[in-house]
């Protein structure tokens, strides 16, 4: 279903509080989107700027994620590892609206782009 | 008070309407929204319009927010009545109640309702509220299911409430809590679902939802969240609602809460334009110039509202466009309190977080309170609060003006009083100004004046100071007052504590561990609460601790949080660098067979594994699998008898074993058998770390037992057994803990060991500094000395175990936790877009 400037790419009901579900983006990248305790969505390239992790399978805490692989927290807002560590993960434009989740199409037509 | 189906007709008044403005201004609603709306207009220009109101109850306009204290029992109808006939009567309103109108005409300017009655306007005011939404399931129309929004609603569940019995209210928001509590109080048995994790989780966070769900369980309702409505049962009247998880809950009144919607129908029918309301402008006037339209049902600057705050405001908007200078609506902050006595709830502002923001968080277990404001730029944007509710106002009003708040941050947690109390902003100074009989620590009674003889006396840390007076040594609600005494009398001196469990916390892993026990804590948002943690929703550090440390003390009681494991006991398998997994299956003892060995050739073929590798742990690993593909890897695994391996958890990896008495020419014992009954007894338990156990079948130790967490080297008169050993980052070798002469006593030894590891160690303890932490002769003291001890613990560990072993592969096989291996969504937005391109 497409609405807009948004593509609707599921329920929100479908991830979780504190944790996170993936789409597919282009060239074999992975898109993931957070739900915060606080029930606020992110959405980043599952990459950690660090070695790749999957941000998707971190722990979420607060306004952040712990990667799974070396423990870098990146901040969910702004993609930009936090603390002593150095380095930016892209983030993309992401709502909710009426139970579902939506992804800026812009975004999402720019990473096809530049696959 | 009703006028059912008449009206105070303009055809009895017409003396009275002549006197009264030219101009006929129509009010479909006669709620809060429409009424209010008239009476800014009147005070601002009593005589500017004739005026007819046409309302679908058959009652006068009264407030409904109140009818949560009239089904409580706490407010009669008539107390809630806000205007009453004698100020229609007064003001020359004709009142059209009970006759909802059915359409309007805007070519004509007319208004039609259901009873044929049509009147002209030369404004019409559009105040129709919003209505229950009504989740479409099977039996959602059965008699005894309703909604709660008028006062035919509270009459039905009052009638609902006479003949006693089962009450199932859907949804656990502001609406849904409020019905719930006053069918509780008139006796009946109540069941709330809610579809979400926590109640009321757009007004609360999780700290306060929690806070709330438990006091409501208190008082006798009953909490499902996470509850997924299938479906309403019964055979011509409400008998039950059936959940998607396959309960049913019994039910002989079924009250819908789930959220309201905009009532736009009736707009939508004439044209108007309608979004997710009746799109209205700063004036609140619609599409047609002519219309005008206020309250729930409206969409200004793409918000809807469905409290009351904003509708005073766009009231005062509208009267002020129309008949005074025109001020223009620009939205509202809104603030939410829940009308359930003695529970004291507020929340205000965005509190989600986000970019920039920072919280200030205040727990008080003793009282029972939460506190919680969010700052952005040194502004109050969000307020949450539990218990103690005397500053919501006070927070709101920061929160609207945007008044910055740098100044006073340090004590605004505590309240207006104390924040603006005058000559205490400075934190230091007021606590040095405390007279030394001020008392300092409640749960233990200290005074300042014992907290300063326990420093003069040599305590120099905040951990000194609990173990010598007690201060702040409970709830640890003072330890910043404790440690500013602290700094007063030492300055630079003060020595930092041991570590505490993360920044989210000033305790230590062990008084966590133990207020657990002591307090009976029963779930994350609990220990936080009573710990007075300073973050809402902890960190990656602390979750996973207290996940476990909650699951060991309370076994077969305490529900898992997976949102709190690591990546890998959450997918039951190893994630590796490049994202994908690797499998390990249980071998006992490192023992295998023809079919096991074919069915993980068979996995590693089918799912395209690229490497398969024999374990130091004697079994193999089988890398490259995708996450998408574990469940399937799994049930093919499981098909030939084999469970997880845990090689991904802090639990039980590997028993290895040497061959033993069986083929070993030197072999003393069973080695072999004794390992595959130790990973028999031990396997699925989750513990601090990793646990590895070898079993050597003689002194010349082949399968390196003097390397485990726990080692046994059989000799000819029984079994050596050896703790605390570790090949890892730091070599050390085991201690030796005793020798037993049966193999029983030698299981019973390991089933002890490791439950005293469980109870004791830290998170991510390994047993090697554990032991050198607590001592040996502190381990041979509980295990070998103590007889009755050790049978306990052996007791613990196995009753725990009865709850843990299970396969969690068959689990996650059988199509558990399916989401954990999919991406969200059932089709492809990438595909969609690449089709777009190609056009």
């Amino acid at each position: 279903m497409m609405t807009g400037d948004w593509i609707d790419v599921g329920a929100l009901v479908e991830i979780p509080l504190r944790g996170a579900r993936t789409i597919k983006a282009a060239n074999g990248e992975e898109i993931a989107i957070f739900r915060t305790a606080g029930n606020r969505l992110y959405a980043l390239v599952n990459r950690c700027p660090h070695k790749q992790g999957h941000l998707s399978q971190g722990i979420v805490h607060g306004e952040a994620v712990t990667c799974p692989l070396h423990n870098w927290r990146i901040s969910l807002s702004t993609g930009e590892a936090l603390g002593e560590d150095e380095g930016c993960v892209p983030t993309i434009p992401v709502r909710a609206d009426a139970g579902r989740v939506l992804v800026s199409r812009v975004a999402m037509l720019a990473m096809l782009a530049a696959a | 008070m009703d006028f059912q189906g008449t009206g105070i007709g303009a055809e009895d008044r017409d003396d009275a309407s002549d006197t009264v403005g030219t101009q006929r201004l129509v009010v479909i609603g006669n709620g809060m929204a429409g009424c209010r709306a008239v009476e800014e207009i009147l005070a601002r220009d009593p005589g500017r319009f004739r005026i007819t109101i046409f309302g679908a109850e058959p009652h006068v306009n009264y407030n409904r927010i109140m009818l949560s204290p009239v089904l409580a029992g706490e407010k009669s109808f008539d107390e809630i009545v806000i205007n009453d006939a004698a100020w229609y009567a007064d003001n020359g309103i004709d009142l059209v109640a009970g006759d909802p109108v059915v359409a309007i005409d805007r070519a004509a300017r007319t208004v039609t309702a259901n009873s044929g009655r049509t009147v002209g306007y030369d404004r019409l005011l559009i105040a129709t509220g919003s209505d229950p939404f009504i989740i479409p399931v099977p039996g959602k129309d059965l008699p005894g299911v309703i909604s709660f929004r008028d006062m035919k609603d509270v009459d039905a569940m009052l009638a609902a409430a006479d003949r006693g019995g089962d009450a199932v209210v859907i949804g656990g928001g502001l609406l849904g809590l409020e019905a719930a509590h006053g069918l509780s109080l008139r006796g009946m048995k109540v069941t709330v679902l809610h579809l979400m994790p926590t109640l009321m989780e757009r007004q609360l966070d999780e700290a306060a939802g929690w806070l709330l769900k438990t006091e409501l369980e208190r008082r006798g309702q009953t909490i499902l969240t996470g509850a997924d409505t299938a479906a309403i049962v019964g055979e011509g009247q409400v008998e039950g609602v059936a959940l998607k998880d396959g309960r049913t809950i019994p039910a002989s009144l079924v009250v819908m809460a789930v959220g309201i919607r905009p009532s736009t129908a009736l707009a939508r029918e004439a044209g108007l334009a309608v979004g997710r309301g009746i799109q209205v402008d700063d004036h609140m006037v619609t599409s047609d110039p002519a219309i005008l339209a206020v309250g729930e049902c409206v969409e200004h600057d793409g918000q809807v509202y469905g409290l009351v705050a904003p509708l005073w405001e766009m009231c005062r908007a509208l009267a002020d466009g129309l008949v005074a200078e025109p001020s223009g609506y620009r939205g509202s902050v809104t603030s939410t309190k829940l009308k359930v006595s003695g529970i004291d709830v507020f929340s205000a502002g965005d509190f989600s977080g986000g970019d920039g923001a920072e919280d200030i968080v205040l727990r008080d277990a003793a009282r029972g309170v939460y506190k919680r404001l969010v700052l952005r730029e040194d502004k109050v944007v969000g307020a949450v609060l539990y218990g103690d509710t005397a500053d919501g106002s006070w927070y709101f009003d920061l929160l609207r003006k945007g008044d910055d708040v740098s100044s006073i941050r340090d004590l605004i947690i505590f309240g207006q009083a104390f924040a603006q109390g005058g000559g205490q902003a400075d934190p230091k100074a007021a606590v040095a100004a405390l007279s030394d009989d001020a008392e300092i620590c409640g749960c233990n009674g200290v005074s300042k004046g014992k907290v300063v003889a326990a420093i003069q006396a040599g305590a120099c840390s905040l951990d000194a100071v609990r173990a010598t007076c007690k201060a702040s040594a409970s709830c640890g609600s003072c330890t910043g007052l404790v440690e500013t005494i602290l700094a007063l009398a030492l300055g630079d001196e003060v020595e930092s504590g041991p570590k505490t469990i993360c920044p989210c916390s000033s305790f230590t892993h062990g008084d966590v561990r133990r207020e657990i026990v002591a307090q009976e804590l029963r779930s994350i948002p609990e220990v936080m609460q009573k710990l007075h943690w300073t973050t809402p929703d902890g960190c990656s550090s602390c979750r996973p601790a207290l996940n476990y440390y909650l699951l060991c003390a309370w076994p077969g009681d305490y529900v898992d949080d997976q949102q709190s494991r690591f990546v890998n006991e959450r997918l039951h398998a190893n994630i590796q660098k490049d994202g994908t997994y690797s499998v390990v299956p249980r071998m006992w003892g490192g023992l295998t067979n023809p079919r096991e060995l074919r069915a993980i050739a068979d996995v590693v073929e089918k799912y395209d594994a690229p490497m398969v590798k024999v374990t130091g742990g004697q079994r193999l690993d089988i890398f490259g699998i995708r996450k998408e593909d574990l469940p399937a890897v799994w049930a093919d695994l499981n098909a030939a008898g084999m469970v997880s391996g845990h090689a991904y958890g802090k639990a039980l990896r590997t028993v290895k074993t040497c061959v033993g008495s069986e083929w070993c020419r030197f072999g003393t014992q069973d080695s072999t058998g004794l390992g595959v009954k130790a990973e028999k007894m031990s396997w699925g338990s989750w513990m601090p770390h990793k646990f590895k156990i070898a079993v050597s079948g003689c002194p010349r130790n082949c399968a390196e037992a003097t390397i485990k967490d726990f080692g046994v080297i059989c000799v000819d008169s029984g079994y050596e057994l050896h703790v605390g050993g570790n090949g890892g980052i730091k070599l050390r070798g085991t201690d030796l803990l005793c020798k037993v002469a049966t193999e029983q006593q030698a299981l019973d030894h390991i089933a002890a060991f490791i439950q005293l590891y469980r109870e004791e160690a830290w998170y991510l303890e390994r047993t090697a500094p554990w032991i050198e932490r607590v001592g040996i002769d502190h381990v041979r003291r509980r295990i070998v000395e103590d007889v009755v001890g050790r049978e306990a613990l052996t007791a613990r560990f196995l009753f725990s175990q009865s709850f843990s072993q299970d396969d969690p592969w068959a689990a996650r096989a059988a199509g558990k936790h399916r989401e954990q291996h999919a991406h969200l969504g059932e089709f492809r937005p990438l595909e969609i877009l690449a089709a777009e391109g190609a056009r």
